[in-house]
């Protein structure tokens, strides 16, 4: 298969199948129903099953069941579903379950709209549902990178035995590019007999059994620890960020997803005007990639974080550059995106203080 | 002289492991009997269970099958989720009526709908247990709890669910049948229904579900054998035995 031209939805349900993902369970909403749709469609051709849950809270259950088996398993939704399906992410979380969750970010809050938006930051990297948990959450900007973070999901959830979201805001789900869409060389990656349900036979009459019930004091802050442990390790090697003109700008612009696409072309346009901002793109909204704040020149003078939000990922940059930094936000909501104009408008403005 | 055995413990009851269950609790004699049908049909291997919230909630430790655990009242969805990757495994959930029959009452509908080939075994005893003796859908009227201590009222709380009844007006599921473990002759039969439930799955029949009513002396205040009397007495008028549905 070479370039074609689709749509950020049906790019990332066909990356999920060429990685091997043969089962979803989904509940229909906006701005992501073609993801759903598509896997019905396409499930069956390659033995696959597509079940349609009756809310989005059995859905993300049906995929801690499926996901017990070791195979790859995955949903998708959007913000408001999301919320309903919190306490299974913690729980899939606690049971050690590998998963990948595809967040299609509507604008909220509460039902919001159905356009694009990037509120779901604080919600995917710091919770959402109880406990200590984390999640790696993976922000596309481009659908290639739909398709790539997608695969990428399937071989990080079921390396880390851990849920994975792909973070995808409105305009990656609905916009069209050209894509290449690869077979992942995982892709028929078995079940691991080790700890999957199913196999207690090959474990020689021994049986498995995934929980995140631990009522006495010790055990259950052992299970933390080893938790926080594998935390650990996701931190130390599982970041990722691009960073684009960075090395002599006096300005960095930080952003993701979509609002990283539209600084980009602010950061080409004031380039060419002989301005120096630059770009640092997390990738990894979690992990967060500390290590490439750490490389930040010394040219750098102020932070403008950009986002179709509030301003949910200032605090980030603000602990990863320890605060060394004045960081302003721009930011718009409602499904709103900032325009390339508006954003170099407060580079600008910025940069005149 | 041949030997006679009169009693030996399940084998897929986890070894040298005693239950938490309070004395009189049906919930021992209910766990017994799953583990005993699952060594007659010779599924041990193949059986994955799936734990409620709930006084059950810690089933795993008492029965040596493979074993997931779902949030409370999900167990038919995550039931779903593991018999769709491996219609191999006989997949059944345990669960109690605040986790059935209110908090999941929408995931055992749609699951029984879909006709899912999967064994659920309903505790209906009435009331929260673990949580300490609480109004469940399933409270009798009249019957005290801590949440409605002077007695459940139509008015205020709706009336007592019946589950079984309810799942029997849809076409999908195969096999529904109310039983109890309050004596004896009811045990023999709610074994035969439970081994049913099991079997239907194997041979790839369908949504089977085995409603038993059982006892919670503790939260219903008074002595097991109290206790059984008082199911006999008060809940089997309101929750008949029988089948409501046989693939028919």
């Amino acid at each position: 298969m070479g370039r074609v031209l689709m749509k950020g939805t049906e790019a990332i349900a066909e990356a999920a199948i060429q990685a091997g993902c043969k089962y979803f369970f989904g509940y229909p909403i906006t701005p992501q129903n073609e993801i759903p749709e598509y896997m019905s469609a396409h499930l069956p051709e390659v033995g696959g099953v597509y079940v349609q849950a009756e809310s989005e809270v059995a859905s993300i259950n049906m995929v801690l069941g499926g996901g017990a088996t070791g195979y790859r398993v995955m949903t998708s939704s959007s913000s408001p579903g999301i919320s309903l399906m919190s306490e299974g992410i913690s729980y899939i979380a606690g049971c050690e379950i590998p998963a990948v969750i595809v967040n299609v970010m509507r604008a909220g809050p509460g039902l919001g709209g159905i356009l694009p938006g990037q509120a779901d930051y604080l919600q995917a990297t710091k919770g959402g549902g109880n406990g200590d948990y984390n999640l790696i959450v993976l922000a596309p900007s481009t659908l290639q990178e739909c398709v790539d973070l997608t695969q990428l999901a399937f071989d990080l959830a079921q390396k880390y035995r851990n849920p994975v979201m792909v973070a995808a805001d409105g305009f990656m789900g609905q916009m069209m590019e050209a894509v290449e869409i690869k077979p992942s060389p995982t892709k028929d990656q078995p079940a691991d007999p080790t700890w999957a349900l199913g196999f207690m036979e090959e474990r020689g009459g021994k049986r498995s059994h995934l929980h995140s019930l631990f009522l006495a004091p010790e055990p259950l802050e052992e299970h933390n620890r080893k938790l926080q442990k594998k935390y650990g390790a996701m931190k130390a090697a599982e970041q990722r960020c691009e960073c684009y003109h960075m090395e002599d700008a006096e300005l960095l612009i930080a952003a993701y997803g979509t609002t990283a696409r539209i600084s980009r072309s602010a950061v080409n346009n004031l380039r060419a005007e002989g301005l120096k901002v630059g770009m640092i793109r997390p990738v990894t909204l979690w992990p967060y990639p500390y290590d490439a704040f750490k490389t930040i020149p010394s040219t750098v003078k102020n932070i403008l974080v950009a986002e179709m939000n509030a301003g949910q990922m200032v605090d980030d940059v603000k602990v990863a550059t320890g605060c060394r930094y004045p960081v302003s936000f721009y930011g718009r909501t409602g499904g709103f995106a900032p325009s390339v104009k508006e954003i170099e408008d407060e580079c600008r403005r910025i940069l005149a203080l | 002289m041949s030997e006679v055995k009169v009693y030996e413990r399940p084998k897929s009851w986890m070894p040298n492991v005693s239950s938490h269950y309070c004395p009189g609790c049906g919930h021992g004699i209910a766990h017994r009997l799953v583990c005993e049908v699952i060594d007659e049909l010779g599924i041990q291997n193949d059986t994955i269970g799936v734990a409620p919230v709930g006084c059950a909630a810690m089933i795993y430790d008492y029965m040596d099958t493979d074993y997931c655990e779902a949030p409370h009242g999900r167990a038919p969805a995550v039931a779903t989720g593991l018999k769709t990757v491996r219609p191999d495994k006989i997949v059944y959930t345990y669960q109690g009526d605040g986790d059935l029959a209110s908090i999941g009452m929408g995931e055992i509908v749609h699951a029984a709908n879909r006709g899912q080939n999967i064994t659920v075994i309903f505790i209906n005893n009435a009331i929260y247990g673990m949580t300490g003796g609480q109004m469940a859908p399933t409270t009798l009227l009249g019957q005290k709890a801590t949440t409605c201590p002077l007695g459940r009222d139509a008015k205020v709380n709706g009336y007592p669910i019946r589950v079984s009844e309810m799942l029997a007006t849809l076409p999908a599921p195969g096999y529904i049948t109310r039983v109890t473990v309050a004596q004896p002759k009811y045990i023999i039969k709610a074994k035969q229904a439970i081994k049913k439930a099991f079997q239907n799955q194997v041979e790839g029949k369908g949504f089977s579900l085995v409603e038993v009513l059982s006892s919670c002396p503790t939260n219903w205040g008074m002595r097991p054998v109290e206790a059984f009397d008082w199911l006999i007495s008060s809940m089997m008028p309101y929750y008949p035995l029988g089948d409501f549905k046989d693939f028919d």
